[in-house]
């Protein structure tokens, strides 16, 4: 694969390599580079061993679709932090909070009184004549007024200031169990760097999400707890460890379909003392899933009249449902004149100038350029149907502008852009290796709450730029220091 | 508690506590079968262990020849058999992963580590020494897991669950054990308690680890109704009938005062526990020993299927 100039998070380019050196490094990594200096390979290579014997152990694994021969396994675990500093986050968070502020007010919005189709700012049909686009949701307000609860907004990095937003994630993100996890074993693993740096604490995710999730519960009452449940597929689906992780942490009830049922439009859930009234579902199950009566009809993962309930206003959906219309990849690329519509701003967090091939100008240039472009479904997720134009061969490239002459209105293209790369742990030492940043923002009707950090996924694969997990690609504690 | 998660626990505690079983059973018999004759080193002692476990029929099913090699793997690692050590601890591990909230940190990682070891002998047996590894192996993993459970769990719906499944399954193992020693593996004229079976005796004790346990209770040489005794009214061995109805009855209280209701299971319970506790053993040999004990086996089972209906499993 033939490597992009990138730019190295700890030294600033890429143009030498030895993590040993002192040398140029950014005032962020002076200690992370002295640990790796003081650090010979084979303590390196102990603590990767130690760190995936312990993943392995507490059976932090997630399944591959399609995959017989390896049901479960583990993320590569990358021991080597990836570091931000103070001021660098503050303005991510801003630009984070503006941004989902703008997602929750575009959901309102095209659900409602439809101003920015109106408007003119985005064509109507885009999102109306969109699958993603929920027609039962039409003329509805969730409880609380918020629509993404859970947001989880990629990031990606090409110098010094720059950042960029790839993806919103605004159905059901996953990968915050990572998070928290990596930092957990980061602490047994090298305590004494957390003496020498001081690293801002992610460990309150799961307060601030039980709180954001209560925040929005359909009934108030005065002295008790609302009840919030987790909805997972079940333990066959790739994020299951991620569902009961969380449902831990919270200690809140890990529910499948089978366990809810509905009666007189509220939700109860099968318990051995009898009915319990359900208010708030953390549902880690799409749409489609969620109600047979509604959705797809087949569906055994769902609970029937669950959408009825949802309608009365009996019970809140977190994230509420048809927010798959903001996270569209053919609406992102309008995000920058959302954001300026709802939030009378400019966007303090930048666009990846995007194509869209529904277009015919747009389309005939990607068309024309697709060896260098990065090719997306609109709908598309976790780096599946996706082509990256300088790592394809030219039969793949072929066949993809034949699917994407077919259904042009299907894609997106962007630059493929020089993502940053951070000291990572191979087996030949440290090496470069792209990164990205997925931190996770939590909206309830009583404000936003951003943990500081997120997940950074990093290509284990030299020059890859594919982070996703479901294609290999690891993850890192992320690190939010006061430099 | 969801009802589903409650139902899952009761299984993990039966599974766990049928692979521990048919560890120490395959340890036993191996002891057994290893004697000479002459010592009652007996030519059926796979079968009776076999009968024991309750796999007569799915082993025969198999067309295998009972002998050492196929009865052992049978028992532990074939994966069809979903009896089998293997099979109890994926499933144990399996549905304490559906569960995993109502496990603690530590209980659940003494279950993973349990399948994960376990699941590298593959599904056959390489050799004797390769068996007697993952017995001990099952032995210490299943001890963890109560022992990480023990020290970690809340007192509440999950730790209940987890021992009524545990103690319904053992009182079961014992029953049958004690049924299938005393009417399978003695042959028909050798009287009950002839001085040949000494041996036949001590591999029931050691089935249920209670070798020395016998010598501290009774003070006495191993003797067929003593053993007897241990096993189904002597309240201080914990594999015994009795013992097992003490804590089956104890877990529904607690649960009950949790939920504050009754129903079916209790009064099956009860009216069992009160069997054992006003029995004696020799009332039971005039009943007939196979009759109650199949009797007991029937009811056990029908007090399992009471709990999972009560309880909406």
């Amino acid at each position: 694969m033939q490597a992009l100039p990138a730019f190295d998070e700890m030294f600033g380019t890429g143009e030498f390599y030895d993590p040993r050196s002192p040398e140029g490094v950014t005032a962020a990594y002076r200690a992370i580079r002295q640990w790796l200096a003081d650090s010979p390979h084979e303590l390196m290579a102990a603590r990767r061993a130690q760190a995936e014997l312990f993943f392995r152990r507490i059976g932090i694994t997630f399944a591959v679709y399609g995959d017989a021969q390896a049901t479960e396994r583990l993320i590569p675990f990358d021991i080597v932090p990836r570091i931000i500093t103070r001021p660098e986050w503050q303005r991510l968070e801003q630009g984070l909070k503006q941004r989902v502020a703008a997602l929750n007010m575009f959901l309102a919005d095209v659900y409602g009184p439809q101003d920015i189709l109106k408007a003119g700012i985005i064509p109507a049909e885009l999102v109306l004549m969109n699958p993603a686009y929920c027609l039962h949701m039409v003329g509805r307000r969730p409880p609380g007024g918020v629509w993404v609860h859970i947001a989880g907004i990629d990031l990606v990095r090409t110098g010094p200031d720059d950042f960029f937003v790839l993806e919103d994630n605004a159905r059901t993100p996953s990968g915050v169990s990572y998070m928290l996890e990596n930092r957990e074993v980061m602490l047994k693993l090298v305590p004494d760097l957390f003496d020498q740096v001081k690293v801002a604490p992610v460990e309150t995710y799961p307060e601030k999400l039980l709180e954001t999730l209560a925040s929005v519960s359909p009934r108030k009452q005065r002295g008790s707890h609302p009840t919030c449940v987790l909805l997972t597929p079940g333990q066959y689906n790739s994020a299951f460890y991620e569902h009961s992780f969380l449902a831990d942490k919270l200690g809140i009830e890990l529910v499948e379909g089978s366990d809810l049922f509905v009666r007189d439009d509220i939700v109860f859930m099968r318990t051995t003392e009898g009915p319990q009234r359900v208010d708030v579902i953390y549902r880690r199950l799409d749409d489609d899933y969620i109600d047979p009566l509604v959705f797809e009809p087949s569906s055994m993962l769902g609970v029937p009249g669950l959408m009825s309930a949802y309608a009365a206003g009996n019970v809140t959906l977190a994230n509420a449902v048809g927010t798959g219309i903001a996270d569209d990849k053919a609406i992102y690329s309008y995000m920058p004149e959302i954001v300026r519509f709802y939030m009378g701003e400019e966007p303090i967090l930048a666009n990846v100038p995007t194509w869209r091939c529904r277009e015919a100008e747009s389309l005939m240039y990607v068309l024309d350029h697709l060896p260098e472009l990065v090719v997306k479904e609109v709908d598309g997720s976790g780096g599946y149907g996706m082509l990256v134009g300088p790592h394809a061969s030219k039969t793949t490239i072929a066949a993809f502008a034949a699917k994407l002459k077919a259904n042009p209105e299907k894609f997106i293209a962007q630059p493929t852009l020089a993502l940053s790369t951070c000291p990572t742990a191979t087996d030949g030492g440290i090496a470069a290796r792209h990164v990205d940043l997925r931190p996770f923002v939590l909206t309830g009707s009583d404000g936003v709450r951003i943990i500081p950090g997120g997940l950074t996924r990093v290509a284990m694969t030299a020059g890859s730029l594919v982070v996703n997990s479901s294609q290999g690609g690891g993850t890192k504690d992320t690190w939010i220091i006061d430099a | 508690m969801l009802s589903r998660t409650a139902g899952n626990l009761y299984w993990i505690g039966r599974y766990l506590e049928r692979a521990d079983f048919s560890a120490r059973l395959i340890e036993a018999t191996q002891r057994l079968a290893a004697l000479p004759s002459s010592y009652g080193g007996a030519s059926n002692a796979w079968e009776s262990a076999l009968a024991a476990a309750c796999q007569i029929e799915a082993f025969a099913a198999t067309g295998m020849a009972v002998d050492e090699h196929e009865v052992t793997e049978f028992l532990t690692l074939n994966a069809g058999n979903s009896s089998s050590i293997r099979s109890c601890l994926e499933s144990a591990r399996s549905n304490a992963r559906a569960v995993r909230t109502a496990l603690t940190e530590e209980a659940w990682e003494a279950i993973n580590t349990a399948w994960l070891e376990v699941s590298r002998y593959g599904t056959h047996l390489s050799s004797r020494e390769t068996l007697a590894q993952m017995i001990e192996y099952v032995k210490h993993a299943v001890a963890a897991f109560d022992g990480a459970a023990n020290r970690t769990m809340l007192r509440g719906d999950a730790f209940w669950f987890l021992n009524l499944g545990a103690a319904i399954e053992r009182a079961d193992n014992s029953a049958r054990l004690l049924d299938v020693k005393y009417h399978l593996l003695l042959p028909r004229d050798e009287p009950v308690g002839g001085s040949l079976d000494y041996f036949q005796w001590t591999t029931i004790l050691r089935t249920v680890s209670a070798m020395t346990a016998y010598r501290w209770v009774y003070n006495d040489s191993v003797k067929p109704w003593l053993v007897a005794d241990l096993l189904i009214v002597n309240r201080q061995l914990p594999r015994s009938l009795a013992a097992c109805y003490d804590e089956i009855l104890r877990h529904l209280d607690l649960l009950a005062s949790n939920s504050g209701r009754r129903g079916p299971a209790h009064r099956l319970a009860t009216a069992g526990h009160a069997k054992l506790a006003g029995g004696n053993i020799d009332a039971i040999f005039a009943f007939g020993l196979h009759e109650f004990l199949t009797q007991f086996i029937i009811d056990n089972n029908r007090l399992g299927e009471a709990i999972a209906e009560q309880y909406l499993f």
